[in-house]
């Protein structure tokens, strides 16, 4: 294998690698919020650094390849992708850790009502993550296709967990702030959604040349 | 179009260098030429200006076409290599003065007068982007200039016949990149005035200046079309292959 493969199937590695990270990321911030988990939740803060992290090694090699090889064609697409895709990762890395410190805020009081919507998210955009990566590193365009389509299952959740909350303020006032912090998680989750959509429309772009 | 080619064939003796080629070279733009050496394209735009003429053994059937004339009909080829000027990958000037290297050509057509052979000078090596270096060096020997002023004074000799097109064969392969990017940047200039076809090794030169590229291989060619597209989702394989360094 030349020099410049071995150094594509690195970038594929990586991605992978902070893929796995974000969608750490993500379960340990669902299980926090479902169990009210502060030390889980506090724990995610620390994944997310590695997040960061990890993200900074990828623009580098990234930009190592850029200035080396002077890609072109299917090799330039896939490097100018995955500079895309690493933000949108970083992004949803961001998110994870910013519903942890609602969950942290929030201190363990019970919650009025089983967010079972907002438990459906966080499967929901897991699913949309993993798989918008994975379609990435199998170069797998129907699979990115159906991550795309897969958002509105996402906006739908968000809209049954804005109806709840309106319905558990409506029943009693008393339970508004914690309306107000679940429906900042979910909304947290539905952006979570909408990167991993651009995730999935960098790896189209990627395959075919095309923005999705 | 500038040129339009049909169905050409070109035979060294018994080999086939081009096969059933079919291309249109569009007026003022650049068109840049690739693929692995051997693969005919510096052999097409030897056959623009019947520079392949002169190869013995060397047979052309099909058309190619200058401005609606067939070039390979009944023609002043002499007419048709001034209208058609020819840069090459090693800089040839002639060892005489800067000045008589761009006079030569009209004088030998004609032109005595030495005001209008002045005029030609100037603007010659103005549109070559080399009179500010040069006005003061007119009489220099044209071999004392470094490789780069060469190559653009070629620039400028093959100017100084007002062509229409400007065939560059590997311009910039022997220069510095400071001189290949002073190239590129004439290049640019010029395809206000002049089509340019450009055969060139290097990828990202055909990427940077080009408006077309026409990829070439063992005689063929594989795929043409605007450049960026080509380099970004070329739509052979082939074309991948090359010019992602992964052919073979």
């Amino acid at each position: 294998m030349r020099r410049f493969d071995e150094q594509l199937a690195e970038l594929n590695n990586m991605m992978l690698e902070m893929a796995a990270l974000v969608e750490k990321t993500i379960t340990m911030a669902s299980q926090a919020l479902i169990e009210q988990d502060t030390k889980r939740a506090k724990n995610v803060i620390a994944v997310e650094a590695d997040v960061e992290q990890k993200e900074k090694e990828i623009e580098s090699l990234c930009l190592k390849l850029l200035l080396q090889q002077q890609p072109v064609a299917k090799d330039l697409r896939v490097i100018s992708s995955a500079l895309k895709m690493i933000t949108d990762l970083e992004r949803i890395g961001d998110q994870a850790a910013d519903i942890s410190e609602i969950v942290i805020m929030m201190n363990g009081a019970p919650y009025a009502k089983n967010p079972e919507h907002i438990s459906q998210m966080a499967t929901a955009t897991v699913k949309m993550v993993t798989e918008s990566i994975d379609a990435y590193v199998k170069k797998d365009l129907k699979l990115a296709k159906s991550v795309i389509a897969y958002d509105d299952v996402v906006d739908d959740l968000f809209d049954k967990v804005k109806f709840d909350l309106i319905e558990m303020i409506r029943s009693d006032g008393k339970h508004g702030e914690q309306s107000i912090d679940l429906l900042m998680i979910a909304k947290f989750y539905e952006r979570i959604g909408d990167h991993a959509v651009n995730i999935a429309k960098w790896v189209v772009y990627s395959i075919t040349g095309k923005q999705a | 179009m500038k040129f339009s080619i049909s169905n050409m064939d070109l035979f060294y003796g018994d080999f086939q260098a081009l096969k059933n080629i079919n291309i249109e070279i569009p007026a003022n733009e650049i068109t840049a030429f690739i693929g692995p050496s051997g693969c005919g394209k510096s052999t097409l735009i030897k056959s623009l200006n019947r520079m392949n003429d002169l190869t013995e053994g060397c047979k052309i059937t099909g058309e190619i076409f200058l401005d609606g004339e067939n070039i390979y009909g009944n023609i002043d080829v002499n007419a048709l290599r001034k209208r058609v000027g020819m840069v090459f990958q090693k800089p040839n000037p002639f060892p005489m003065s800067v000045y008589d290297n761009i006079a030569f050509a009209p004088r030998t057509h004609g032109i005595k007068s030495k005001f209008k052979l002045n005029e030609i000078v100037e603007k010659s090596l103005r549109d070559a982007a080399i009179w500010e270096e040069l006005k003061d060096r007119l009489k220099k020997s044209a071999l004392s200039l470094s490789g780069g002023q060469q190559q653009r004074l070629c620039i400028a000799r093959a100017l100084s016949v007002q062509p229409d097109v400007l065939l560059m064969d590997e311009p910039t392969s022997a220069l510095d990149p400071i001189s290949t990017a002073k190239i590129e940047e004439l290049v640019l200039k010029l395809k206000k005035d002049y089509t340019i076809v450009i055969v060139t090794h290097n990828m990202q030169q055909a990427v940077r200046i080009s408006d077309n590229t026409g990829f070439f291989l063992l005689g063929e060619l594989v795929e043409y079309g605007d450049t960026q597209q080509l380099f970004s989702v070329p739509a052979n394989k082939r074309t991948e292959d090359y010019i992602t360094g992964r052919f073979g």
